[in-house]
């Protein structure tokens, strides 16, 4: 709090210097890594972090009565106050490691869409969801017979509430939106979306694996039933992960796998479940990977994340007016609320060859549906080229862009 | 001095993906398959006609979201461009060695400079090699004309 009120200019040179993966060339040119959204890079401290763990404490956890082992629950269980924290959830127990936003989406659907929605109930998502959080709900309404219902968007990538509100009834039986597109940046009033559904008695799950990098994020305050995001996009190794749930809804869930450590007794007969979180953590989890999501989460506490985000809404400005200048290229997604994620078109060239021509140049972007086949048909279109920024890239970043963009036009325009 | 990006998308390329040849649907046609890349969207239909185990005429079609936007890469387009202009007239046999020989050169089975084929401009798609996520593109055409010999429906280059 004190270095919030001591605000300074966002150095990011000091910030890159923290990410070795930044400082090498790619095709004979500086990486300029454009594809956040995918994967954000490892700071040194969250790799030093895994190396001590393999180093000097690996072993399994909760089991084991000898000093690794302890050791490594010790780590293991830090790291879940670490989430706790950065959720501002009342209890450590209601954070639930996972290997990804998908696992922790596909959990809430086994433990609880599978025990209480039947046929004929109705789950609605958005339009703009990734299939992370669409798949798995298809899954369960072509299991139980229950219905999706889809909350559409304007053409500039934003939800229309009031058909939201018209799809809500008496036979909804859950709501799983994004919290931020990851396909168009859009950042969604999940206030709204979570009051609303809450009036129908009617459970959240917001998919924050695009927004946990970019804002605070307060399970309390936004009063979500669930809350799932990926390690691997908030500058932890992949393989980490988080669904939050509300402890009275973990608790009367059904497990998510069966098997060791999520167990308190078990015979031929009958098995009784371990208490939360373990009742929802089967077998050994990535305990390397995790505490490095803690130590992650740890990083993210010593800068300033204020003037982090305010640097990348400059770079989102910045790209989207310099973007804009170039004739014939197109933004898709202008909402009003943005993350700093930018897709684009250019006229009559495919996004995979405007991919390929800038990693000639060193820069990484994504090209392609993003996962979102959906979001690409409201368009009318097959595929986007997307640069997602993080806090640690520069203006220069972005200028490198605009000129790979250019050459793109020269080699195929 | 040429960029590698120029090399890759060579001048050959670039105008057949511009101007795709025989990019029309065939009413006449006695073979069709649909080739599809997930991993991209590329989604093209590849027509036949052939007779007496000779390919009398053939034609594809990039699908897209919709017309404005019917366009695969520029890879794949140019590819079935060139690739139709190369078999017309050709046997079924022939065209099999064909695929055996663009195949090869792309997947690095063929030196095509050292051993003797029958690729012809077809070569200047050796470039995409270099780039393994991109060699799928260049071969969804022919992956989609061998099911539309066999007469498969649909083929994908997952």
């Amino acid at each position: 709090m004190e270095q919030s009120a001591l605000k300074t200019e966002w150095n990011v040179e000091r910030i890159r210097a923290d990410f070795p993966v930044l400082h090498q060339t790619v095709n004979g040119k500086p990486l300029v890594y454009l594809d956040n959204g995918a994967s954000s890079q490892v700071p040194q401290i969250v790799i030093d972090r895994g190396s001590t763990y393999l180093e000097q404490e690996h072993s399994n956890i909760h089991r084991g009565v000898h000093y690794l082992s302890q050791k490594a629950t010790t780590a293991y269980e830090g790291a879940r106050e670490k989430v706790k924290r950065f959720l501002n959830a009342r209890d450590a127990k209601e954070c639930i490691f996972v290997r990804g936003a998908t696992e922790g989406i596909n959990l809430v659907m086994h433990g609880y869409g599978r025990k209480f929605i039947g046929a004929g109930d109705e789950i609605i998502i958005s339009a703009m969801e990734h299939h992370a959080n669409i798949v798995p709900w298809q899954m369960l309404c072509e299991e139980k017979g229950a219905h999706l219902r889809v909350i559409p968007m304007n053409d500039a990538g934003e939800l229309q509430l009031d058909a939201y509100e018209a799809l809500l009834n008496e036979r909804t039986r859950f709501v799983a939106v994004t919290h931020v597109s990851n396909a168009l940046g859009t950042i969604n009033p999940v206030h709204e979306i979570i009051d609303r559904a809450h009036k129908y008695g009617v459970p959240v799950l917001l998919d924050g694996a695009q927004s946990a990098p970019h804002m605070p994020i307060d399970v309390q305050a936004l009063d979500c039933d669930f809350f799932a995001f990926s390690g691997h996009k908030i500058y932890a190794p992949t393989g980490s992960g988080v669904v939050y749930g509300k402890a009275e809804l973990l608790e009367v869930m059904n497990p998510f796998q069966g098997g060791g450590d999520m167990i308190k007794t078990v015979t031929f007969e009958k098995t009784t479940y371990a208490e939360l979180p373990n009742k929802m953590e089967a077998g050994t989890p990535a305990i390397a990977s995790q505490i490095g999501l803690g130590a992650a989460l740890d990083y993210l506490n010593t800068i300033d994340r204020e003037a982090a985000a305010a640097h990348e809404a400059e770079l989102l400005r910045y790209a989207t007016e310099k973007l804009s200048a170039i004739e014939g290229v197109r933004i898709i997604g202008t909402a009003r609320e943005k993350a700093s994620v930018l897709s684009f078109i250019i006229d009559d060239i495919h996004p995979h060859d405007i991919g390929t021509i800038l990693d000639l140049e060193g820069i990484a972007i994504r090209a392609g549906h993003h996962c979102a086949q959906p979001v690409m048909q409201r368009f009318s279109l097959s595929a986007t080229a997307r640069a997602s920024f993080a806090f640690y890239n520069t203006k220069d970043d972005v200028d490198a862009l605009v000129n790979g963009i250019h050459k793109v036009i020269e080699v195929l325009g | 001095m040429l960029s590698v990006a120029n090399v890759l998308y060579d001048e050959q390329i670039v105008e057949h993906s511009k101007k795709p040849r025989n990019h029309r649907r065939m009413e006449s046609s006695n073979r069709i398959a649909e080739g599809h890349n997930p991993l991209c969207g590329d989604h093209q239909i590849v027509y036949l006609l052939i007779e007496n185990d000779v390919i009398q005429d053939i034609s594809f079609l990039c699908i897209g979201a919709d017309a404005d936007a019917a366009k695969n890469c520029a890879i794949s387009t140019a590819s079935a461009s060139m690739m139709t202009k190369a078999l017309k007239g050709k046997t079924v046999a022939e065209a099999d060695t064909l695929f055996n020989e663009f195949h090869g050169m792309l997947t690095g089975s063929l030196d095509e400079e050292s051993t003797p084929n029958g690729l012809g401009h077809l070569k200047v798609f050796s470039g995409v090699r270099e780039f393994p996520v991109r060699v799928k593109c260049a071969t969804l055409p022919w992956h989609t004309l061998r099911a539309a010999i066999n007469n498969r429906d649909r083929i994908s280059t997952e």
